[in-house]
């Protein structure tokens, strides 16, 4: 058990260092904010974080399995559309629908996910033209923003539990522990792993492709659904917000990188890209606690991203083959 | 009798025969798009028969052009068996600089052009530098140089549409007319897209591009520049991406800030759709050409026939998937 310890930490390198980097930012962050880190600053930092760590861990399925999602961001803005029809009422209304916009997230995923299998397209165009359909199913439902969530509901889950801790963190750890671990546990989760190192040594090794994938797919499906229901309740409201969905398929991309999730697929885990999206967001909020002009944080924004993406190239360092290079 | 049987056998040195020749040579993938854009004018002739005149064709084909530059760039790219995410916000810095460039007086009213499209290489070098030299994925580098690009241009805007208006210049390429009504945007996207083919069918550059998305190691052991030239693919991906925005500022004349956003996904659409694989290495430029139209046919007859916005994001999807699953698909893992 000790012996490979080497190896599982090779393994588990990118987590831990978008761990690491999180916890120097939100250390430097908290400790600047001229409120100092009380219970209405972390829950604010939270349900901003929380929401881009979701989508991250939507991406991570997908891209594990040397994929892409596209159209992750689409998903959650029909998602947020839906939800703001159908989440209303009385609690047991609310409940039904909230579990019905689930479910068309996960039929949303698993489109892609046949589309790419049985229609054997590759992911990054079927799901730009599969976010173009979930898109036109949002602006159908919701022309104009609008909608009237129970404000009650939103904040249960958008707040702080007693202690002062924020309901989102609970919401992401209990994500974690119900979707990730068992999925990272299974055969299934092996599997997505083995075919994103190598899809056809997995298929020759019996590995079942097709079901994983289908699965991957799945629950990026409802992981982005889930992502959109919690757009809803932070802002009681549903936008078929294009940008929206755009900007957030691109986060979500940046944060699984930055969290050490190989876009080549194999490697990397969710919980990497959970703390590659806080990472992401507590970027923007430390530009503003050291008062830099509004004008210059999204320049410094993209600085940053670009000089942690550069950080990949250090590899080449270790490289001895220059033929190891050229894939 | 004979004869004749002999001639069609060595029919190659006929015209007809040649014609045939070329019919073989041609990909299903050419093919197809083509006869889809075919299908689309039917269907939108049997709505309205002025989507078959000529007004209307040579109208769709200018808006094309401003497609069809970007997508030239984004399909070398693809040929590499890369993806460039920049174009949103390098069409915006294009057009943003080229008016900005106008702003400056009379030197700077004349160097528009080539101040527009020389920014968008500095980016396309900075995007292929992280992509052949860092070896980091393109996916990514091209991601932090769109964000990199929009905070450069909200700095330089003020985070507003920029005041400047657009040179003589620029609005001449991009609205003006030549002899016989034909529009001088699709004149640039005519003379963009021959000196495509030339680079990709007739240099070495082209054929290394095409080496490098089929398999790039064995290109590298092959003797071929294989960085120089992805990063220089990316440089001119990043140049055209610019002149569409220089063109788009052109025809607005202004630039705006989300100029870019509605040209990513339909350029790699339009490759896509123009039968080259987005992993590289195939693809002609005819395709795209046929992508482009087809594309730009569709959104237009969309609109024309009063589909509410939602239909048209709908139908518009719905399409590419019936058109791939026609004729893109992959192989099945037992071939």
């Amino acid at each position: 058990m000790n012996g490979d310890w080497h190896y599982r930490f090779r393994e588990h390198k990118g987590t831990l260092a978008a761990f690491a980097a999180f916890v120097v930012m939100f250390t430097i962050y908290a400790a600047n904010h001229p409120a100092g880190l009380n219970a209405n600053v972390a829950t604010t930092a939270a349900n901003k974080g929380v929401l881009l760590a979701i989508v991250a861990m939507a991406q991570t399925f997908v891209v594990l399995t040397s994929g892409i999602d596209l159209s992750v961001g689409m998903v959650m803005v029909l998602a947020n559309c839906l939800a703001s029809t159908i989440v209303v009422g009385s609690p047991q209304q609310a409940t039904l629908g909230a579990c019905a916009v689930l479910l068309v997230g996960v039929v949303c995923g698993a489109i892609n996910g046949l589309i790419v299998i049985f229609g054997r397209l590759q992911p990054i165009v079927t799901t730009i033209a599969t976010g173009a359909i979930y898109y036109g199913a949002a602006l159908a439902l919701r022309p104009v923003p609008g909608g009237d969530v129970d404000a009650s509901l939103a904040n249960a889950l958008t707040g702080q539990l007693p202690g002062g801790i924020p309901a989102s963190l609970a919401l992401l750890l209990a994500l974690v522990a119900l979707v990730w671990l068992p999925f990272r546990r299974s055969v299934i989760g092996r599997a997505v792993y083995a075919l994103g190192s190598s899809e056809l040594a997995a298929y020759m090794s019996g590995v079942p492709v097709q079901r994983a994938k289908l699965v991957a797919y799945t629950l990026s499906g409802f992981l982005a659904a889930v992502a959109g229901l919690f757009v809803t309740l932070i802002t009681y409201s549903g936008e078929a917000s294009a940008a929206n969905g755009g900007a957030y398929t691109l986060y979500s991309i940046a944060a699984v990188v930055l969290g050490g999730v190989s876009l080549f697929g194999g490697s990397g885990s969710a919980i990497g890209a959970i703390f590659g999206a806080l990472m992401f967001r507590t970027i923007g909020d430390l530009l503003f606690v050291f008062n830099v002009e509004p004008l210059w944080q999204p320049l410094f924004q993209g600085i940053v991203l670009f000089a942690a993406v550069s950080l990949g190239a250090l590899r080449l360092l270790r490289v001895r083959n220059r033929l190891e290079l050229y894939g | 009798m004979d004869d004749a049987r002999a001639a069609s056998r060595v029919s190659g040195d006929t015209l007809g025969g040649r014609l045939r020749q070329f019919a073989l040579q041609m990909d299903r993938t050419i093919v197809w798009p083509f006869a889809c854009i075919g299908a689309v004018l039917v269907v939108g002739s049997l709505y309205s028969s002025s989507f078959l005149s000529p007004d209307y064709l040579l109208q769709q084909l200018k808006v094309a052009s401003f497609l069809g530059v970007i997508a030239t760039g984004a399909m070398i790219v693809i040929l590499l068996g890369q993806i460039d995410l920049s174009v949103p916000w390098v069409v915006a810095v294009g057009g943003m600089m080229a008016t900005a460039a106008t702003g400056w007086g009379a030197i700077g009213s004349a160097l528009a052009i080539p101040v527009g499209v020389g920014c968008g290489v500095a980016l396309g070098l900075v995007s292929g530098a992280g992509v052949a030299y860092l070896r980091i994925p393109s996916m990514v580098v091209t991601l932090a140089v769109n964000a990199v690009a929009q905070g450069l241009m909200i700095v330089h805007t003020g985070g507003f549409s920029p005041q400047d208006a657009s040179s003589p210049a620029m609005r001449f390429i991009a609205t003006g007319q030549t002899l016989l009504g034909i529009p001088n945007a699709l004149v640039v996207w005519t003379i963009v897209g021959v000196a495509a083919v030339f680079l990709l069918t007739r240099t070495t550059f082209g054929r290394t591009v095409y080496a490098i998305g089929n398999r790039e190691r064995a290109a590298y052991l092959s003797g071929a520049r294989t960085r120089v030239v992805v990063m220089s693919a990316f440089a001119l991906a990043g140049g055209m991406s610019a002149l569409g925005g220089v063109l788009l500022a052109g025809y607005a004349s202004k630039a705006a800030q989300a100029m870019g956003d509605p040209y990513l996904l339909p350029a790699i659409a339009a490759v896509v759709l123009g039968g080259t694989s987005i992993l590289g290495g195939r693809g002609s430029y005819i395709g795209t050409v046929a992508g482009v139209i087809l594309i730009t046919l569709l959104q237009s007859i969309l609109s024309v026939a009063q589909m509410p916005e939602y239909g048209r994001h709908v139908t518009y999807g719905f399409v590419i998937i019936a058109m791939l699953l026609i004729y893109g698909r992959g192989r099945r893992h037992s071939d």
